[in-house]
């Protein structure tokens, strides 16, 4: 960008724009031509929109389990009837196969559900603050054992729709909890390590590339194995969490050491030294703000492997336990092949695993080109 | 170089006892100890042994000693081969464990071997032919792959398998050739069933190494040396292999090393929805049922396995790059 060459008067309203934009203008605007990380950026927000109204958004209450319905397919809502506008969903008649006993479900058409928004269905607490009844949309007047299941229920009946709207706050906070753990872990180790250098970055490297080398997966089992069966819900959630991040923090660190490396040697930072300015003063006012946003996109790039992981330990069955609701226990249900066969909607809930994961990963490589400011 | 390999082999070491001081903490982590184990064990069955008794089996096992002593004198029981008593099986926990530990190194290795052999030539490819058609497909692939855990692929795999195929695609062996003892034949059908499971966990590893490849490629291919031999007019398939490539393999040799931790990690939960007879059930199976001393073992062997085989990458890099090899002296 030699536009701006010193002494020489900004050619255009552009360009003065530019030499006044201060670092996070500049890397919005370079992060504004990733479209597909922009399109990510707007995804992983619609998720966490999600993950803060889940409640609000759930037609049935997700931990309801009702013996008569289970296994019902994906229902559709019908938009239109003969009057014209009138979302509807068909209530559901059991049809039970005489050969096999196998309880299978028709729509009944003459049963009408009328679906509205805001009804009133089970209670919760709206962003934790609210204790309300009001769901976004569902069936007006639904009776006990009726109302919509849009992706169907699993074999207690319970439906799958809701559910994922409640894991998605399970496991999007898990990862952001644990990620948090793992950047606090990374900065304050690769910092030091890049920091000061000698004996204690020989240290700290060294246990980085331990940590590295040995297979994660049957550490955290092992690990997370061990949690007492008698602890709460949320006591299970914090330890997986810190299990988690305990072995996520390597690639932080790694980041972080070696910003701190490339930046302790420019001109900037020397200058700053020589000037008498504190230590403390050298790391924060000068060398932060000039490598925060690769840590922010290195931090973007290490929520897909905590969520991967939280998924797998949950899938395994030594992750969360129900009645805590993620989608590695949702998937935990679609592990044996016989009932996959027959509700193959339960794997559905690899869908928002796949999105999001895709997403953060765009996110994160076009949050790392625009951090670049050679790039 | 020979001092090369001797702090690679230390480090190795060192790796090796900080796994097992880990894995002796995994072992301890539950509440109670070994005896308080059996005891409900034994209970669960109808029998019971009295105070006396646990005492001595405290006493002979030295778990009334300190932690230290504990855990050299369980050090030095592995390091002679002697993992212990599972107790879900009552039988020594090598005989439990079995030809399951070669399983797993097999199905690991054959995934490694995978994504070599599927991420060079694409690689190459989308560097080469660097925003084709060819290369957006590969690209698209690849994050699909990343995304994608790599249980889920099993999955969805096992239920499109079921589903339209009408097999089951589980398993590493034929039905007669499960229990049947090794053999030509054994090993034949062991073959044929290794791709599948190999090919699932290989994905997310292939994608990220068809990335790097691609990008070290792309350096390469824009380095004046590639103009010149252009324009000495050598063909454009040797002024890509000869120098390009093997300048790019580099970083490509050195990605063993975190793949391999990896591609076991991954082969134990994959192995589960699979039902690969793998280490991945036996460990889930011991940790469920708190039988430590199996889980233990399995965590630390397969930890020793991912070191040795980092090891083993690290010295054919040393093979392949002459600057490493110098960088010893």
């Amino acid at each position: 960008m030699s536009a701006t060459a010193a002494g020489d008067p900004p050619a255009s309203k552009a360009e003065a724009r530019f030499a006044e934009a201060t670092q996070l203008q500049l890397t919005w605007w370079r992060f504004r031509r990733h479209k597909l990380a922009l399109a990510s950026l707007v995804i992983v927000a619609l998720f966490y929109a999600v993950a803060a109204f889940a409640d609000l958004l759930a037609t049935n209450d997700p931990h309801a389990t009702d013996a008569r319905r289970s296994f019902i397919p994906p229902q559709g809502i019908h938009l239109f009837d003969e009057n014209g506008f009138n979302p509807h969903a068909y209530g559901l008649r059991g049809v039970r196969d005489m050969r096999t006993f196998k309880l299978s479900y028709a729509p009944d058409e003459s049963r009408k559900l009328p679906v509205r928004l805001f009804v009133r269905g089970y209670d919760y607490d709206l962003l934790g603050l609210f204790r309300t009844n009001i769901h976004l949309f569902g069936v007006q007047g639904a009776k006990a054992g009726e109302g919509i299941f849009l992706f169907g229920t699993d074999q207690l009946g319970r439906d799958l729709y809701s559910r994922m709207m409640v894991a998605t706050r399970v496991s999007l906070s898990i990862g952001l909890a644990g990620v948090l753990l793992s950047l606090f872990l990374g900065v304050l180790l690769g910092g030091i390590s890049g920091l000061y250098g000698g004996w204690v970055d020989t240290l700290i490297q060294r246990l980085i590339e331990l940590l590295r080398s040995v297979p994660t997966i049957p550490l955290w089992m092992g690990l997370a194995a061990a949690l007492p069966n008698t602890w709460s819900v949320t006591q299970v959630y914090f330890a997986i969490t810190l299990i988690i991040s305990l072995i996520g923090w390597t690639d932080l660190a790694r980041v972080v050491r070696g910003r701190f490396l490339a930046l302790r040697e420019e001109d900037f930072v020397v200058a700053a030294e020589l000037a008498g300015a504190s230590q403390g003063r050298i790391i924060f006012r000068h060398m932060l703000p000039s490598f925060a946003s690769h840590v922010i996109a290195a931090t973007t790039l290490a929520l897909p492997a905590m969520i991967i992981s939280e998924t797998s330990l949950s899938f395994l069955g030594l992750g969360l336990r129900p009645p805590a609701v993620s989608w590695g226990i949702l998937l935990q249900d679609a592990q044996n092949i016989q009932v996959l066969s027959g509700a193959p909607w339960l794997l559905l809930a690899a869908v928002p695993v796949t999105v999001v994961i895709l997403a953060f990963n765009f996110l994160g490589d076009g949050l790392r080109d625009a951090a670049d400011p050679y790039g | 170089m020979l001092i090369y390999v001797l702090r690679r082999l230390g480090f190795a070491l060192v790796t090796c006892l900080f796994i097992s001081v880990l894995t002796f903490v995994i072992i301890r982590l539950p509440p109670g100890d070994f005896v308080d184990a059996y005891i409900a064990n034994l209970a669960a069955s109808g029998s019971s042994i009295s105070v006396d008794q646990a005492a001595a089996m405290r006493h002979e096992y030295g778990l009334d000693r300190s932690v230290l002593v504990q855990y050299w004198n369980w050090m030095s029981r592995v390091l002679q081969g002697d993992f212990g008593v599972s107790m879900m099986w009552r039988r020594p926990v090598t005989e439990v464990i079995g030809d399951r530990l070669w399983l797993t190194m097999v199905v690991s290795v054959a995934a490694l071997f995978l994504t070599w052999v599927i991420a060079l030539p694409i690689g190459i490819y989308s560097a080469v032919r660097q925003y084709s058609f060819g290369d957006y497909v590969f690209t698209m692939l690849g994050f699909i792959g990343l995304a994608m855990p790599n249980f889920l692929l099993a999955l969805i795999l096992m239920y499109f398998g079921f589903r339209y195929l009408g097999l089951n695609v589980g398993g590493l062996f034929s039905a007669e050739y499960v229990q049947a003892p090794w053999s030509l034949a054994r090993a034949w059908d062991l073959a044929k069933h290794l791709p599948l499971p190999a090919a699932v966990l290989a994905l997310a590893g292939t994608a990220q190494l068809i990335r790097i490849m691609r990008a070290n490629l792309l350096d390469e291919l824009r380095r004046p040396y590639v103009v010149t031999a252009r324009a000495k007019g050598l063909t454009e398939r040797r002024a890509i292999l000869k120098y390009p490539v093997r300048a790019a393999l580099n970083p490509f040799a050195s990605s063993i090393a975190y793949l391999f931790p990896y591609l076991v990690s991954g082969s134990i939960i994959v192995s589960l929805v699979l039902g690969l007879p793998t280490v991945g059930p036996l460990l889930l199976q011991a940790l469920v049922a708190q039988d430590m001393f199996l889980a233990g073992a399995i965590v630390m062997l397969l930890g020793v396995m991912t070191v040795f085989g980092t090891l083993i990458s690290d010295m054919l890099l040393m093979w392949i790059d002459p600057r490493i090899r110098l960088e010893g002296r």
